[in-house]
């Protein structure tokens, strides 16, 4: 490190005019951004407003077409993103970039090794890391292999390397999505450590609550532009909301009492094993009824995806029964996909892109996926492609989807209106029971307030709907009743009035606090 | 990117043809090297291979042979798995074929045995697919490897057959019997003089009319049936057709048959169309340039005629280059390998420049009609 020779600089980071289109896209616009020395910076944005494009610039794996970037008020030119970290930028990103077979340890020092024998940099590194780990709450298990470690442990090892590498620029890519409650808590804590060492932070989310929760400033981005920086004192979410969208939104939902009818989804004692010979799911029960929405809160990958799947029929069961709306779907009666769709089962997949789309297929063949052997949409031979473009246009009339365009590529939709297609595409088929996934999941703030609206309508209709979510806001303000899901267990059953962040988060550690415990033994089992 | 597409005449017709010019002036070099003129070479090899009806006739049967094995190989690739066994399918296609050209030639009517041979040729290329098949969809096992492996089961299998059960008693060399005239497919020369029209004898039958349309059949399977939406839907995301409730293992096997049963057909241009006979080693490579004018012709059938008819011409010309210049046999294979070269493993290296020279194009082109616009 060199010595400071600039008059303490009072921003860590400063970019002017930084422009950069892709072909014809125009990716940012003349952006302009002061992060203070020493500060927790938010920057926030809507899917595609140019967030990510901004990051990987000042990290060097793009070139700006204009504009400069200045750290410590010195400028720049970041070719590559070995110029980034050896000017002390340090970058954690959404998925984390770590050898799932080595250690932490190795994971830290892999790339910055200090000379030809490995043992040396590793007891270096050692050293160091345990020193940065006190310094900042860090703790993480040096020598274990980084597979057998939490995702927050993860995190943290990806921050060890940033700051091993002498970041004095942290910028952490939404790193609360994979996180429970008490995990963030934590992340927040020790981010306020490192600001207190004197080491910049800049925080992408799309989360307006942790913006308010954890940073000093904040910069608003839409559509390319910057078009607002604020202290995070002075704002809220209602306005932080109008800056990213461009117009007033409505963040909860207004929703009315439920008329819980008949149980159409029952679920006894269903366990399911991988084919890695892990339990996925373990004797799990629920019951869904007409005319309510069950939502399961979870962090991801404690078996919700396996249960989504499970009971549409994609993964077997390997024992337990299910009666899907007075089908049944066990051992001795397995069930296809297909097959469950004709009970009358929707499904709106987690993740659109490994399911729910087709992304080469045009938008009117993605449509009838699923129900593409109905009768109305085949002749004798060869499938009604005139009649299957027809139903699609008029679908993405009523659903607003845009553009609308039948032939254009799934791929080439926003996420927002993907998304509408494949919910569409479900609930116009007019099932009994739907099973949702992560339904806003890489949607704008826009279509989540449609799309929130048209379950809850879905609901009122008297349908029995299943909703998965890793958005406790999502989950808290939709459903009716909650339960919680810890490692292919259901930890317990929250009803929405009780259903506080404290509680949940708890509960998705797997630990019950007492006043549900109290609830539960009441009712009977 | 997503507003502002790649139209499909640049991505069909222009990259190709790019590079087969980049495969051509690398073949220039290698020409040069052997102290023949490249214009000259070309010139052969244009005239060779176009420059008479009999030139014409031998490059359109060669591209027929192509149109088969190149459809086994495009096909499978559609539902996102790479079909090496063209070679062998369409051998066990010709045993297919043979059989029943010597048990019912004689006996009855071209008419009524066509329909039967053509039967039988898909029937034995789709079964030799259907093991592999089987393995990958219920056990696993790499459909890449099995296919390999059954070329080399298949040239085996036909050796022990033609060598015990069908090579005619007291002859030496290792082929079947002739087939009776009556159940060859017709001689394109014979076909046209019929109706007036003369041109020189040459091995271009009938057949290339089948390949033709079925190189048509397989486009409307693919883009206009619900079999050819699920094998689309598989290839292009297998987890996104489970959920669509599309069986894999059932895909698989389907798509694997019709690949085998289009491989098989080559047997008709070949042995029910010129042979006459199972002659040993009869497919000669053609199953594995396939997967070349496969990847030539984007695994659409379309592009895999156009795609078989270059390497049609690259067959025949580069024969006559070997007689003209005595260069040995292989050039053709050479010749092969640059195209492969250039438009399969290289095929990005021209894509980029054109795609952004294009864009560049356009988007001047756009903003200055909005200057334009903006003046008026």
């Amino acid at each position: 490190m060199t010595a400071q020779t600039h008059s303490a600089a009072e921003y860590a980071l400063e970019l002017r005019g930084i422009d950069k289109h892709f072909g014809a896209v125009h990716a940012n616009k003349n952006i302009d951004l002061k992060v203070e020395k020493g500060t927790i910076h938010g920057i926030v944005g809507e899917n595609g407003a140019g967030k990510s494009t901004l990051m990987s610039i000042i990290y060097g794996f793009y070139e700006a077409d204009q504009g400069d970037i200045a750290i410590d008020g010195q400028v720049l030119k970041i070719r590559d993103s070995k110029t980034a970290i050896a000017s002390g930028i340090g970058m954690v990103h959404q998925h984390f970039m770590l050898i799932q077979n080595f250690t932490a340890l190795e994971n830290v020092v892999l790339g910055a090794e200090s000379g030809e024998l490995i043992d040396d940099s590793l007891d270096k590194a050692r050293t160091e890391l345990n020193r940065l780990s006190d310094e900042f709450g860090l703790s993480v298990p040096l020598d274990q292999p980084v597979e057998e470690l939490s995702v927050g442990f993860q995190q943290r090892i990806e921050i060890l390397k940033a700051l091993y590498r002498g970041a004095r620029i942290l910028i952490l890519d939404e790193p609360t999505g994979v996180l429970t409650p008490q995990e963030t808590e934590h992340l927040f804590k020790v981010l306020d450590s490192l600001k207190a060492q004197g080491t910049t932070v800049i925080l992408i989310t799309h989360k307006l609550r942790e913006i308010l929760a954890a940073t000093d400033n904040v910069s608003v981005m839409r559509r390319g532009e910057m078009v607002a920086h604020v202290k995070t004192a002075e704002t809220n979410q209602e306005e932080l909301a109008e800056l990213m969208v461009g117009r007033k939104v409505l963040l909860q939902v207004d929703k009315g009492d439920s008329a819980p009818g008949d149980v159409k989804l029952s679920v006894r004692n269903l366990s399911m094993t991988d084919s890695a010979g892990v339990k996925r799911l373990d004797n799990v029960s629920l019951d869904v009824r007409a005319g309510e929405i069950v939502g399961i809160a979870g962090v991801s990958g404690n078996g919700q995806s396996e249960l989504l799947e499970t009971l549409a029929g994609i993964t077997p069961v390997d024992s337990g029964t299910i009666d899907l709306n007075g089908h049944t779907l066990d051992v001795q009666h397995p069930m296809n996909p297909s097959q469950v769709r004709k009970a009358g089962i929707g499904h709106i997949p987690e993740d659109r892109h490994r399911m729910g789309l087709i992304n080469t297929f045009s938008a009117y063949e993605a449509f009838v996926l699923g129900y593409h052997r109905n009768h109305e949409y085949n002749g004798a031979l060869q499938m009604k492609q005139g009649a299957i473009i027809e139903d699609c246009k008029e679908k993405m009339e009523r659903w607003d989807v845009r553009p609308q365009d039948p032939y254009l590529k799934t791929a080439n939709f926003s996420g927002g209106n993907q998304q509408k297609l494949v919910i569409a595409r479900e609930i116009e088929q007019n099932p009994d029971v739907l099973l949702i996934g992560q339904p806003t999941r890489g949607v704008d703030i826009g279509a989540i307030e449609s799309i929130h609206k048209r379950i809850l309508e879905m609901r009122d209709a008297g349908k029995a709907i299943l909703l998965v979510s890793v958005e406790l806001d999502e989950i808290r303000s939709l459903s009716d009743r909650i339960l919680v899901m810890f490692d292919g267990t259901i930890v317990g059953e929250v009803p929405a009035d009780k259903a506080d962040e404290r509680t949940l988060g708890l509960m998705m550690a797997n630990i019950v606090p007492d006043d549900i415990k109290a609830l539960q033994a009441e009712e009977p089992a | 990117m997503s507003q502002h597409r790649i139209p499909a005449w640049i991505t069909v017709g222009v990259i190709p043809l790019a590079n087969v010019a980049m495969a051509a002036l690398a073949a220039a070099l290698v020409f040069w090297y052997l102290n023949i003129n490249p214009l000259d070479a070309l010139q052969a090899m244009v005239y060779g291979a176009f420059g008479s009806s009999y030139g014409w006739g031998y490059t359109l049967y060669y591209m027929t042979s192509y149109i088969f094995t190149g459809l086994a190989v495009a096909v499978v690739f559609q539902a996102g798995m790479f079909n090496i066994g063209g070679e062998g399918q369409a051998y066990i296609g010709a045993l297919g074929v043979g059989l029943v050209c010597l048990g019912l030639g004689g006996h009855v009517p071209f008419i009524v045995l066509l329909p039967i041979s053509i039967i039988a040729a898909f029937v034995f290329g789709g079964l030799w697919a259907l093991i592999p098949a089987w393995l990958q969809a219920k056990r696993g096992s790499h459909i890449v490897i099995t296919t390999i492996m059954f070329n080399f089961i298949a040239a085996s299998l036909m050796n022990y057959l033609l060598i015990n059960f069908m090579k005619p008693a007291g002859t030496m060399s290792v082929e079947s019997a002739v087939f009776d005239p009556s159940s060859w497919i017709p001689k394109m020369h014979e076909a046209l003089a019929l109706i007036g029209i003369s041109i020189d004898r040459s091995p271009l039958n009938l057949s290339m009319f089948w390949a033709l349309f079925v190189a048509f059949a397989v486009w409307f399977f693919l883009w206009r049936t619900r079999w050819g939406y699920e094998v689309r839907a598989m290839g292009s995301n297998a987890s996104g057709a489970q959920y669509g409730g599309i069986s894999i293992p059932g895909t698989v096997i389907m798509i694997m048959i019709i690949g085998g049963g289009l491989a098989g057909f080559m047997a008709l241009n070949v042995v029910q169309g010129e042979a006459h006979q199972i002659k040993l080693n009869l497919v000669n490579q053609m199953g594995f340039t396939g997967i070349a004018v496969a990847l030539m012709g984007r695994n659409h059938p379309f592009g895999i005629v156009i795609a078989s008819l270059l390497f049609g011409f690259l067959t025949q010309g580069g024969s006559e280059l070997q007689f003209e210049y005595s260069v040995d046999a292989r050039i053709v294979v050479v010749l092969q390998g640059l195209v492969i070269l250039f438009s399969g493993a290289l095929q990005n290296m021209m894509k980029h420049p054109i795609e952004r020279l294009y864009l560049r194009v356009t988007s001047n082109r756009r903003k200055a009609s909005e200057e334009l616009a903006a003046e008026a």
